[in-house]
């Protein structure tokens, strides 16, 4: 046991900072970065992701979780812990994680030789934007209950039905999806897993506003869309398997220690700046009381992490401690968009979202201090972390029932 | 960055699990801290068979110069099975103060310790201070070569069983200065110390200690005069991270008790453990446990580390262990029902030396503000 | 609505202030602050009831026909908040406020006659025999059996965790005299003597280790222990109702007034516990602002209180509602302990096996100090027993919000 980095990780370190220093510059962070939220607008911000994407690809380490046959990179754990720190320090864009978290690893196990090829390829160049087809107005946590169809007809499916939540879908260019195949047996068990070109005629995508005031899901109808027969993944029926693989790898990342580390020094900033009775915020005891506790919250997650991913390289998991990961990560994010709320006070409230922006022009911005943009809508978005990717009651349950027996 | 056990380590934590086993099961526990005695002197001595009463020293001291990793796989399994006898106290704290004693000091103490003939007790609250260990009243006046202490100290723990202690005592400054702190071996049965002796909630013993007129020579000096204050925070850092490591222990225990509890009490026709919210509560009982153990984990890899870096590192441990011991102590009694409640389950046993556990060396809001300090 | 008390209001504060000013003597005080667990010795506890029963306010709830003094609800709430307010003696229970009002509703004349005047003047004390250890949560599994034998029940069977039954004459119990579909239907309401042949009390030792006869819980066994037939309270196989009932009766007590109390104490010991360079720990904010949150959650509940009884002496009936009393006043209860334990510091760890014993002896640490962990170890049953507070929420989860 030991905590040390070698010669070699630090050279590594060294060699990570250069290259974001050259290639990353702060203008092009629009993706996530909250005081810009309000000035970004769409089509900025996916190029923002993918300007990002296409150089980290072109250095080789888009994906570095990925088998290097493949295209991945061979990081140690420490290395990759090294890469997530530097990437929050210096606050890059996080990139789109359908393709390269989620649909990746999937092809891998489960994909063709033809599948590999083609799918891989535009996930890494970063030509082809995945999104996510879960979700339906029925089917939530209850993922298994889904009733979008697709019926088979000569070397074509022919795929009725509706999927919301569908994040970022309005600059996707395929989806992959999961649809039923059967009703018979039980509801996991009729379920198969489609790449759906959203170019397809049938398919519209309409915009779902959040109550950040953002536009990040959306809803898609597919009415008879007609999918070639070689873009299932796997076989007919086998899809639920397939899904719960991905929910596994969807969870690890989820933790986000070191841009929740990021976000409190953020936090400790604004507490400063902001005044209480005269004295900077930071002085109050109480507020630097919650302040720490979260510290010592994250400090904990982020051993809890590095203890996962050491298993992880030793060729256990991701296990299901992921789902620890997921709850007490997104809990942290809460509570840190929680504080930073409150420390901004009166500033809380002007409520500016890109659509305001656009309604009522940019002298709606002057509102406040440069710190308090954003920080309201990002509260309020940040709800979201504890629903989304198995809800944190669902992955309670999970571990309840993995982990615990009961 | 590595966080597997050695084979070395392992092979440790398999024998002091083979001593839990053979020595501790609930009862044999019970009737020991029934004693008079409180303790077990034929536990003290097989401890010291086994070398775990050197794990700490170097070679040459005649220990097995371990690292603060083994300390901490003792102070687990000691845990898991609640053990009564003061190894932490004598092997952990006043080891850590012996190690950096003068090599005369060394060679008159450690052996005595080593062996399991001496017991040590360090001697540091006093009921002004709260957990302020600089906050010391206990004076140690200089006159000539000898020294004479006067003073109060209080719930000084293991010391009904100590042959020696180590006392923290004011040679100079004002009440709570850092400077002007020394350190002095004491001879427990020398002229001018009385104690009041007593049981404590979770099984052990402590004394009320007082000081009057008693007369030290200059060599029960540790360090330099005044100059101790850095020291006790480095033992105290060292301390809290094998009380963290025993918490964890304890922890795991009560975990593991409470499912099983709930696998098997039926009411409603079906294991409690079916409903919801109980398991819910057994999932936030379980991350407790694994924020703990990572927290656990990282001080005792810290603790070579400067000081400022260590002490957050002991700090934030702390404030982990801290909540996590109430949090999971008063689920298991609560999931537990009636049962919970009694003294017979060894569940209501946990609890309280989790409870106790939490007060040592500093609580929670102590260990913040520290925290905040060193960030 | 207002919150004013009138002068009648006013002298009758007045009256129930100096009546525990003369009654609530400083040695009982000293001894009731020894207690790990609430209770004191019974002749503390009957001296207490008499005098309360002398001047004709033991049984508040009582109508008055049957001895009670006819409180109005205001009266009531002055009544418990200063008798909470001055620490007295509670008065047990499981006479005064459990079994009577059962036998007040379902008792034949003969039983009203023979056991509330001895309930009234505690000369007869009694226990509630509920619990089983298969039977907690689920009351209705109870398996202790009484078989029809003519003349009387045979009984046989097992109680746990039954409240101070060695101090106990009489026990009520609930126990099965049919096998029924559903098992609510099978229950029998029983009322026992406690000196019956074949009854054994077995004391339980809790937490805080209060040590026999100090002991607050026991089991009690039951073996061919003959009950005569005019001890069953209303119809055979009806005992479910009254136990419901029971429960209900019980609710609509406060908790407000001791947990203020309770912020009291905790304030002053707080003023007494140094943190070094002079200052004390109420100098602390981060203690303070827990001990604030504390209060403040208090007067939120009081307010709660307010409600219910305002609707109650409206002539409303305490619904599920009152749970929410039982879960917050509980878990208030519970989080003063636990804010107590942590203003000592060190003081937490010394154990005193018989508080009572010793009373000459000078305490470990300051004297308030030797109480405080077993109280805070005994507390937690609070959210265990009388309907664990899990079984609260379910009760309001499904009665309030109709889940
Ligand atoms: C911002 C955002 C982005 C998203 N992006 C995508 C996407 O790209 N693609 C996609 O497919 N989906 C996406 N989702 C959908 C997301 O996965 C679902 O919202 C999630 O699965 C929960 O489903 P639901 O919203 O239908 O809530 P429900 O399932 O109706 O849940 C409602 C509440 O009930 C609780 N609950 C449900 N079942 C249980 C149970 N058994 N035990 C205890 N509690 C339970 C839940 O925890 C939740 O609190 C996104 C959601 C959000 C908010
Ligand atoms: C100090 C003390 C004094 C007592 N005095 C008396 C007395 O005088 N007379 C008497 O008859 N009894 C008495 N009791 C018994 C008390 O009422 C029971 O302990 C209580 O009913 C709980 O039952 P149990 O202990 O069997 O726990 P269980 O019912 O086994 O419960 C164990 C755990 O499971 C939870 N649980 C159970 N069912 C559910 C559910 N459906 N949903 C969610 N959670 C659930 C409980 O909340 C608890 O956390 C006393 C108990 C104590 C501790
Ligand atoms: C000494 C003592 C004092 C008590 N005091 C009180 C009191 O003051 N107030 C009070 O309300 N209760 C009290 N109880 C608890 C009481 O025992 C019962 O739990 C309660 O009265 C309801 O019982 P019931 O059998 O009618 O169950 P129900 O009303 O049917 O349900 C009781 C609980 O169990 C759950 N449950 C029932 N059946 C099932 C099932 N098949 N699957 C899953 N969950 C189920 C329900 O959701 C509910 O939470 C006390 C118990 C004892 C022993």
């Amino acid at each position: 046991m030991d905590l040390n980095f070698t010669k070699a990780d630090q050279e590594f370190r060294d060699e990570v900072r250069d290259f974001i220093a050259e290639n990353f510059s702060p203008e092009n962070n629009t993706g996530q970065n909250i005081e810009k939220y309000h000035e970004v607008t769409s089509d900025q911000m996916k190029e923002g992701i993918l300007s990002w994407h296409k150089k980290l690809y072109k250095k080789g380490w888009i994906a570095p979780h990925w088998p290097v046959e493949y295209g991945g990179v061979d990081w140690s754990i420490t290395q990759r812990y090294i890469w997530d720190q530097e990437c929050a320090n210096a606050g890059t864009t996080p990139l789109i994680p359908f393709g390269l978290t989620m649909l990746g690893p999937v092809i891998i196990a489960f994909g063709n030789d033809h599948q590999k090829d083609w799918v891989l390829k535009g996930i890494l160049s970063g030509d082809d934007w995945w999104c996510q087809g879960y979700s339906e107005p029925g089917a939530g946590s209850d993922l298994a209950s889904l009733r979008t169809k697709a019926e088979r007809d000569g070397d074509h499916y022919i795929v009725n039905g509706h999927k919301i939540w569908t994040t970022l879908a309005q600059y996707a260019n395929w989806m992959f999806c999961l649809v039923r195949t059967s009703s018979e047996g039980k509801p996991q068990e009729g379920i198969s897993f489609l790449l759906i070109d959203m170019n397809t005629p049938g398919i519209e995508v309409k915009p779902i506003i959040t109550v950040d005031g953002g536009h990040e899901v959306n809803e898609v109808f597919l009415e008879d869309v007609r999918v070639p027969v070689e873009n299932l993944v796997g076989e007919e029926n086998m899809g639920w398997t397939i899904a719960k693989f991905l929910l596994g790898n969807e969870r690890t990342g989820i933790a986000g220690v070191a841009r929740s580390k990021k976000a409190i020094d953020k936090l400790k900033e604004i507490a400063k700046s902001e005044l209480n009775n005269g004295e900077p915020l930071i002085n109050d005891s109480s507020f630097n009381k919650k302040i720490t506790e979260l510290e010592v919250d994250l400090t904990a997650l982020e051993y809890t992490e590095l203890r996962t991913l050491a298993k992880e390289s030793q060729g256990e998991g991701p296990g299901v401690e992921s789902s620890i990961l997921k709850i007490k990560g997104t809990e942290i994010q809460q509570k840190i968009s929680e504080l930073t709320l409150e420390a901004i006070g009166n500033y809380a409230s002007p409520y500016i979202t890109p659509l305001s922006v656009r309604n009522f022009g940019s002298n709606y911005l002057e509102v406040g201090p440069e710190h308090t943009q954003g920080v309201a809508q990002n509260y309020f978005g940040m709800r979201k972390t504890s629903i989304y990717g198995g809800s944190n009651e669902i992955q309670r349950n999970i571990i309840a029932k993995m982990v615990l027996g009961l | 960055m590595d966080f597997s056990f050695s084979e070395e380590q392992t092979l440790l934590r398999n024998t002091i699990q083979s001593f839990v086993q053979d020595n501790y099961d609930f009862d044999r526990r019970r009737e020991i801290i029934q004693s008079d005695e409180g303790m077990s002197k034929d536990n003290w001595k097989q401890l010291a068979e086994l070398g775990l009463l050197g794990v700490p020293f170097s070679e040459n001291d005649g220990g097995l110069e371990f690292g603060s990793v083994e300390t901490m796989i003792v102070a687990e399994e000691f845990g898991k099975g609640l053990v009564v006898e003061p190894y932490i106290q004598t092997v952990v704290t006043c080891g850590g103060f012996l190690r950096r004693a003068s090599e005369a000091q060394r060679q008159e103490h450690l052996p005595g310790l080593i062996s399991g003939d001496e017991i040590w007790a360090f001697a540091y609250a006093e009921p002004q201070g709260r957990f302020n260990l600089a906050d010391i009243k206990v004076s140690a006046a200089k006159n000539g070569d000898e020294y004479t202490l006067n003073g109060d100290k209080c719930v000084v723990s293991a010391a009904p069983w100590a042959h020696k202690l180590i006392v923290s005592a004011r040679t100079s400054g004002d009440q709570s200065d850092k400077n002007g702190i020394s350190l002095f071996i004491v001879d427990k049965s020398s002229d001018g110390i009385s104690t009041r002796d007593y049981k404590t909630v979770d099984g052990s013993m402590a004394s009320e200690v007082s000081f009057e007129n008693v007369k030290l020579n200059s060599s029960s000096l540790i360090g330099e005069e005044g100059n101790a204050y850095p020291l006790i925070e480095l033992v105290a850092d060292e301390t809290i991270a094998a009380l963290c490591a025993e918490a964890i222990g304890a922890m795991s225990v009560l975990n593991e008790t409470t499912v099983e509890y709930c696998k098997t009490r039926k009411q409603f026709g079906q294991p409690i453990g079916k409903f919801q919210v109980l398991q819910h509560r057994m999932v936030d009982m379980f991350m407790q446990y694994e924020q703990s153990v990572s927290m656990t984990y990282m001080v005792n890899l810290k603790l070579e580390e400067e000081d400022l870096e260590r002490s957050k590192a002991a700090s934030g441990a702390k404030v982990q262990i801290c909540n996590a011991a109430k949090f999971i102590g008063q689920s298991a009694v609560q999931l537990h029902g009636g049962m919970g409640m009694t003294d017979e389950l060894n569940v209501g046993h946990y609890f309280k030396r989790l409870s106790m556990i939490e007060t040592q060396l500093g609580n929670a809001d102590h260990h913040l503000k520290k925290y905040s300090l060193a960030s | 609505m207002d919150l004013d008390f009138n002068q009648e209001d006013l002298d009758f504060r007045n009256e129930v202030k100096d009546f525990i000013k003369e009654f609530y003597t400083q040695e009982m005080k000293d001894e009731l602050a020894r207690s790990k667990n609430g209770s004191a010795s019974k002749d503390l506890h009957l001296k207490w009831q008499k005098s309360l029963y002398e001047k004709g306010w033991i049984a508040p709830n009582w109508p008055e026909e049957h001895g009670g003094p006819g409180f109005t609800t205001t009266q009531k709430y002055i009544f418990e908040t200063e008798m909470a307010h001055a620490g007295a003696p509670r008065t047990i229970p499981f006479g005064l406020s459990m079994v009577a009002p059962v036998l007040m509703e379902f008792g034949t004349e003969e039983q009203k006659k023979k056991f509330l005047p001895d309930i009234l003047s505690s000369k007869v004390w009694w226990c509630q025999g509920y619990s089983e250890p298969g039977s907690g949560s689920d009351l209705a599994s109870l398996q202790c059996k009484a078989e029809d034998k003519g003349d009387h029940y045979l009984v046989n069977g097992t109680k746990i965790w039954t409240t101070l039954a060695q101090h106990a004459d009489m026990i009520f119990c609930l126990v099965r005299t049919s096998k029924t579909e559903k098992p609510q239907e099978g229950i029998s309401f029983l009322l026992i003597d406690m000196k019956s042949p074949g009854i054994d009390i077995r004391p339980l030792i809790t937490l805080d280790q209060s040590p026999a006869p100090y002991q607050e819980v026991n089991q009690v066994f039951f073996e061919d222990v003959k009950v005569p037939k005019e001890n069953l309270v209303g119809e055979e196989n009806k005992g479910w109702t009254y136990a419901k009932y029971l429960l209900e009766f019980e609710r609509g007590n406060s908790y407000s007034p001791s947990l203020y109390r309770g912020i009291k104490k905790l304030k002053d010991i707080a003023k007494d516990t140094s943190i070094g360079n002079d200052k004390y720990l109420i100098n602390d904010i981060d203690f303070v602002s827990k001990l604030n949150q504390c209060e403040i959650e208090v007067q939120a509940l009081e307010f709660v209180e307010l409600r219910i009884f305002s609707a109650l002496s409206a002539g409303q009936r305490v619904g599920p509602e009152s749970s929410i009393l039982k879960c917050r006043g509980t878990e208030l209860q519970q989080k003063i302990q636990e804010l107590s334990v942590e203003a000592i510091g060190y003081w937490s760890s010394p154990f005193v096996l018989d508080t009572f014993a010793n009373i000459n002896e000078p305490s470990i640490g300051p004297d308030y100090a030797m109480t405080i962990t077993p109280s805070y170890l005994n507390g937690r049953k609070t959210t265990i027993y009388a309907g664990s507070n899990e079984i609260q929420r379910n009760i309001i989860s499904k009665a309030v919000l109709g889940l």
